[in-house]
């Protein structure tokens, strides 16, 4: 490398001829991952016109008409309709509920774990401890889903169980929805909290040890090293995380709302993805759900450029 | 200071005791599972069972075990997740690589490519639009495909391939190996943690993943992955379709049915994730840390 553009050859076709006859190796490699993107990550890009338009089966997509409504052109037909309909304001109000709640208590949770984790010496034991912790990330939600409608059911779940042994009453964990939504917001923390501890604990173990003996010989107890020390030590961790996790408030998965949903909670449990999938795929109003679909990816758009230029301007790193 | 160190070996209990607490949250679910899967039915029918199983049975997996759909769909998922691990490494390799190259020309742009990917995503329905055109639907391809190569496991991937020194690869040049040897001779042997870590990412992610399966299979029962066989079971959704149908008209059975089926699921990758925790970790800090 380098040394091809420091020697002035005389032709510029040769300098190239000279570069290819090296570098075609790597475009060789670059090829096929390259090729997967355009496929399957630009070329449904152009389906988004569906939004604008009416989707009619068996019809070139050029050839379908411009969404109208009787014969008059309205561009905006599909984003008006999905704004009208209830079942969507609400299913994009709960995703952005569930989100920031998933924030507010997900996020302090593997901060405050890494922070008992590193209070341990005693490192087997500590070994073990987050070896479990990090268990519930391996399970898929249909299963996380199955343990949870077990543990928290009415009356012979494990939960009520205990409950009821305590003398307390049962609690209807999942058929209430702000029940169910506790619930929900919980199984997330339980699922993460381990996972997420790692990227903290990393952070913890680049801070200069010889700041805790300082502290230490100037008579700082335990806690006030963890929040005079550690804590400032880890903040740029914390803010950059933080900010990246408010750039996907709109985003959200699939898997866990739909394998956690129950008939009983609809009103909340119903989702942009879930919604997407149920009037999108099962009764195919496909228009309609692709305008919600780039409703959904602009905003997104929107809200992670927005994450990464704070976060640039802080001075820490964008996720590019 | 005799006192001082006295106080701090009883806050090091109480840490002890909290991490005791937090790690019981974690597991007491799956014990409670395993112990329901290998009960008696009369036990279950009672409620009795917490942590250890009353009245050994193995009743339950016999059941599991000799049903001829959760069979294939076990082995079919195995063999997909086996697929799917090989060939995303070998995408994200051959995306990784490449890019960390100073010489490279066209880099920027090919970065910005590759970047607008990560920010933009065309939509639920463009994307099984595509999956029409493509002739995937019903097509256990779908299943292998679609999702080959993801650009964040590419990044961290990236981000190892930075760490290894230049001056490593930089000899092997001047010693006139192409860069395709460097990768195999250098790059590969040295890469093994990362490989490990994006292969226990990508394996878990199939293994676990039921979504593209919902979406995309609709007919071919026999390419549903097991993790939509189980969400389809638990959620009585073909209930008649159940081979072990009798056994779901028990109440008893039915629970240590499905307990046993949950377990069966789950247990490949509750095995082999402790043994692979010192690569994760490494590729989960190098996900977030460096870029």
């Amino acid at each position: 490398m380098g040394k091809k553009n420091k020697v002035a050859l005389p032709k510029q076709k040769t300098r190239w001829n000279v570069y290819f006859k090296r570098y075609w190796q790597l475009y060789a490699m670059l090829a096929l991952p390259l090729i997967y993107l355009l496929v399957f990550k630009y070329l449904p890009m152009r389906y988004i016109i569906l939004a604008f338009k009416e989707y009619k089966l068996n019809t070139k997509l050029w050839d379908m008409p411009w969404a109208n409504v009787k014969g008059q052109t309205d561009y905006f037909k599909y984003f008006k309709t999905a704004f009208g309909n209830v079942d969507f304001r609400r299913a994009l109000w709960n995703t952005l509920k569930l989100n920031l709640l998933d924030l507010i208590a997900g996020f302090p949770a593997p901060i405050i774990f890494a922070l008992i984790l590193n209070e341990l010496c005693f490192k087997r034991f500590k070994k073990v401890v987050q070896t479990i912790a990090y268990m519930p990330h391996f399970l898929s939600w249909v299963i996380i889903a199955s343990l949870v409608t077990q543990l928290f059911a009415p009356t012979e779940g494990l939960v009520n169980m205990f409950i009821a042994k305590m003398g307390g009453t049962p609690i209807p964990f999942l058929d209430v929805p702000k029940n169910w939504v506790a619930t929900y917001i919980g199984t997330g923390v339980w699922q993460n909290f381990g996972w997420g501890s790692i990227i903290y604990l990393a952070s913890i173990a680049s801070i200069n040890t010889e700041l805790y003996e300082a502290a230490s010989v100037d008579g700082a107890g335990r806690f006030k090293k963890m929040w005079h020390i550690t804590l400032p030590g880890i903040r740029p961790t914390i803010v950059v995380l933080l900010i990246m996790n408010l750039g996907h408030i709109m985003g959200g998965g699939f898997e866990r709302p739909f394998a956690m949903k129950n008939n009983l909670v609809m009103e909340v449990a119903e989702v942009i993805a879930t919604y997407t999938y149920k009037v999108g795929i099962l009764q195919l109003k496909i228009s309609l759900t692709t305008a919600i679909g780039l409703f959904q990816s602009v905003v997104g758009l929107f809200f992670l450029l927005t994450a990464n230029w704070i976060s640039r301007r802080l001075g820490e790193r964008g996720i590019w | 200071m005799k006192i001082k160190s006295r106080k701090a070996v009883f806050g090091d209990w109480m840490f002890v005791l909290l991490c005791i607490i937090i790690s019981a949250i974690c597991i007491i679910p799956m014990l409670n599972l395993a112990a329901k899967s290998l009960s008696g039915t009369e036990y279950l029918i009672r409620h009795e069972v917490f942590l250890w199983p009353k009245g050994w049975d193995f009743e339950a997996y016999r059941t599991v075990l000799s049903d001829a759909k959760y069979q294939r769909a076990f082995v079919w998922t195995a063999i997909l997740t086996v697929i799917c691990t090989l060939l995303s490494l070998t995408m994200t390799a051959l995306c990784a690589y490449p890019l960390i190259m100073p010489g490279l020309k066209g880099k920027g742009l090919i970065n910005i490519f590759i970047t607008i990917t990560m920010f933009f995503n065309a939509g639920t329905i463009p994307n099984y639009l595509l999956m029409k055109d493509l002739k995937l639907l019903e097509n256990p391809l779908v299943l292998i495909v679609p999702a080959c190569l993801s650009v964040y496991n590419m990044i961290i991937m990236r981000s190892f391939f930075y760490g290894i020194p230049d001056s490593l690869r930089e000899s092997a040049e001047i010693d006139g190996a192409s860069f395709f040897k460097i990768f195999l001779k250098i790059y590969l042997p040295l890469s093994k943690p990362v490989f490990a870590s994006l292969a226990l990412f990508y394996a878990v992610g199939r293994w676990n993943g039921y979504g593209d399966a919902l979406m995309y299979i609709k007919t071919a029962k026999q390419w549903f992955p097991l993790q939509l066989l189980l969400y389809n079971i638990l959620n009585n959704v073909n209930a008649v379709e159940v081979a072990a149908q009798e056994g779901f008209m028990m109440p008893g059975l039915k629970e240590s049915l499905k307990s046993a089926i949950v377990m069966f699921s789950t247990v490949p990758i509750l095995l082999i994730y402790p043994w692979l925790q010192r690569y994760f970790i490494a590729g989960v800090t190098m996900g977030a840390v460096k870029e």
